[in-house]
């Protein structure tokens, strides 16, 4: 791929010159935007957007049959759900919901919830069409939780984790005050208790209707993951389908053990706002699971059947060591 | 040069509101010219103008929206890290590339003295003209960009020096090659390294502080914005398409993120915010860089006595109660 930075000539810096014929130089349209939201995932309540291929089943009739985001196949919904939401065609690793993923994850039984009552505030009285506190007690009521995270202390095949969860289906699962501080806590509890932290993440990024609250969330989670390394701490993060902006740009990046679903969106931008950057169409593959682990990227790509089996393998080498004797 | 192009070419967009006082600026030169070529004595005249002008400029700028500020800060003249390299630093030695994949021009990074200080500079680069905008890629960097912040960082570490970072980017560039090479990874990176970082680091959002492409290089013990700079999760444009599904609202969009330097000291997400001279930086650029350069040096001369080890510990303090109203989140015992 050729190297846009050093090459003056390339499409990507032409296009960008060109973007607007308001100003003669403007800078790559919406740049900004990428390390927020991939916008047709972002802060946006999910079901209200028909145009995304994701939740599209929600509005086919009976909803007995949904049909892949990866391969297209026609799929039994009854089918999907049997086989915990993987397609039996391709593969593709659908969007699980957060208290789908405790219950695939952890041990029967051992999940203790944790900062379950923390709540989101319209600190901004931001308002588009719908105020933001608006948005956020209808979330709460469609999904029956107070944020986008999840987390707690459970075991995984016997061995203790923090499993923190982010929920796609709660406003995409944009990280808010409250999913950044729940993120942190999970750290601390992580490198108090000596147990291995254990990361999922589907979410469209930092959730802007925070505003800049919302930015310095990737700096919290960072700043509490800097201290769980200092202590010895294992972490270990699972990308799912899809993972973007503020997230993928701060904690989930940066665990000691990088893994993702198979077929699973995950990048920096959102596919849209490069496309309509360098105005070209993306190489098929792009920002897979697949290309990332080609690309060097990420350290593995794991099978949903055989999630369990690979975190209690990698806790069994992290832990032993530094992770559970320090504290 | 830009700086031969006369001011009415050069306005940049959004600024439309400036226009009374463009217009009492170009009274005044003309008026300025007639008196020296005629020999008539029009001080009084030229004096009563200058008042009307300075006035029209503070009242202008008192009642700055936020979409207009977002304007201030994306002006053509304002000045960039070229300017503060060549003016606010007495020496400069520039270090370039990021040793594995390439030399990203997006981001500068140098050893910097200033008076007796010596410190290591890392800067958005933007551009002045045309063609260093394109060469510097409009400040929006690459992951290579990050990952030569991070490298001379630890250089800056090894040698004992402390961090200046002056943040001007619309944000990380979105391409391809950006994503192969690990954009997220890069900015996550940089971020949670710079919280490990033994020596001072002082940020200054000179113009445009882009989401996560301006947290890149965001970290620090002290984080200041100039008055008219703006920092944001997302770009006004990018939150008007998405939110409000329309470009129109751009400045409804600015509002509503409280992205200016005053709201965000509210907020309590910056430290400072260092004044400049009425009407904007791009009115005095040599005004306005004195301003920044003498809070970098006072906050570095608190920084130093800290010892690294206390200076980290409250570094992250720092950034894990940013924002936040006391006592709301709860406390691992």
């Amino acid at each position: 791929m050729p190297d846009f930075a050093l090459n003056p000539e390339s499409p990507e810096r032409k296009r960008a010159s060109s973007a607007s014929s308001e100003r003669e130089i403007v800078p790559p349209a919406r740049a900004a935007d990428a390390a927020q939201v991939e916008p047709e995932a972002a802060a946006e309540d999910p079901s209200e957007r028909r145009g995304r291929r994701l939740w599209k089943k929600k509005d086919m009739p009976g909803g007995l049959w949904l049909k892949c985001e990866s391969c297209g196949q026609m799929i039994y919904r009854k089918e999907l759900e049997e086989k915990g939401r993987v397609c039996p065609a391709c593969d593709f690793h659908f969007t699980l919901p957060g208290r789908e993923r405790v219950r695939m994850v952890l041990d029967e039984a051992s999940f203790q919830e944790r900062f379950a009552e923390l709540t989101a505030l319209d600190r901004l009285h931001f308002n588009d069409s719908v105020p933001y506190a608006d948005k956020i007690q209808r979330s709460v009521q469609k999904v029956g939780q107070n944020e986008a995270l999840i987390c707690g202390t459970g075991t995984v095949e016997g061995r203790p984790v923090v499993l923190a969860v982010l929920d796609f289906s709660f406003m995409g699962g944009s990280m808010g005050e409250v999913v950044g501080e729940k993120i942190a806590l999970a750290c601390d509890l992580a490198r108090k208790e000596g147990r291995p932290l254990v990361v999922f993440t589907s979410s469209g990024g930092a959730r802007m209707h925070e505003g800049m609250l919302s930015l310095m969330q990737m700096a919290k989670t960072s700043a509490a993951l800097a201290s769980l390394n200092e202590a010895g701490g294992l972490s270990i993060c699972v990308l799912t389908n899809p993972t973007t902006g503020g997230v993928t740009a701060s904690f989930a990046s940066v665990c000691d053990i990088t893994l993702a679903e198979p077929g699973a969106l995950i990048g920096f931008a959102g596919p849209r706002v490069i496309a309509s950057t360098i105005k070209q169409e993306l190489p098929p593959g792009f920002q897979r699971a697949e290309f990332l682990l080609e690309k060097g990227q990420i350290d593995r790509i794991v099978r949903r059947r055989d999630l369990r089996a690979t975190l209690a393998a990698l806790i069994d080498f992290g832990v032993g060591s530094r992770g559970a004797a320090r504290g | 040069m830009a700086d031969t192009k006369k001011r009415s070419e050069g306005s940049s967009p959004g600024m439309a509101f400036e226009r009374p006082i463009q217009e009492l600026e170009d009274k005044l030169s003309e008026l300025e010219a007639i008196s020296l070529r005629t020999n008539m004595d029009l001080a009084s005249e030229v004096e009563a103008l200058r008042r009307r002008l300075s006035e029209t400029i503070e009242t202008t700028y008192a009642g700055l929206s936020a979409w207009q500020r977002v304007c201030v800060a994306r002006h053509d003249k304002r000045p960039t890290a070229l300017d503060f390299i060549e003016k606010m630093l007495d020496e400069f030695v520039e270090l370039h590339g990021d040793k594995v994949f390439g030399d990203d021009k997006a981001i500068v990074t140098g050893l910097a003295r200033c008076g007796e200080r010596r410190f290591l500079l890392v800067a958005h680069r933007k551009g002045r003209t045309t063609k260093e905008r394109m060469a510097y890629n409009f400040g929006c960097a690459h992951p290579e960009g990050y990952r030569k912040a991070l490298r001379k960082m630890r250089l800056a570490e090894k040698l004992g020096l402390p961090i200046v970072c002056l943040v001007n980017t619309p944000g990380a560039y979105p391409g391809i090659g950006a994503e192969e090479r690990g954009q997220a990874a890069a900015i996550a990176e940089n971020i949670l390294q710079m919280f490990s970082i033994r020596v001072p680091i002082v940020v200054v959002v000179i113009g445009e502080g882009g989401s996560g492409g301006a947290l890149g290089i965001g970290v620090g013990d002290r984080v200041y914005m100039m008055e008219h700079a703006y920092y944001s999760v997302i770009s006004p444009e990018g939150c008007a398409a998405i939110l409000w599904k329309d470009g129109e609202k751009t400045p409804d969009a600015a509002e509503a993120l409280k992205l200016t330097a005053p709201d965000l000291l509210d907020l309590g997400i910056v430290d400072g915010v260092v004044p400049e001279p009425a009407g904007g930086a791009h009115r005095a650029p040599l005004v306005a860089m004195a301003q920044v350069r003498r809070q970098v040096l006072e906050a570095l001369d608190e920084l130093e006595s800290i010892p690294p080890n206390r200076l980290i510990e409250e570094r992250r303090v720092k950034f894990r109660r940013i924002g936040e109203i006391p006592g709301r989140f709860p406390v691992v015992s």
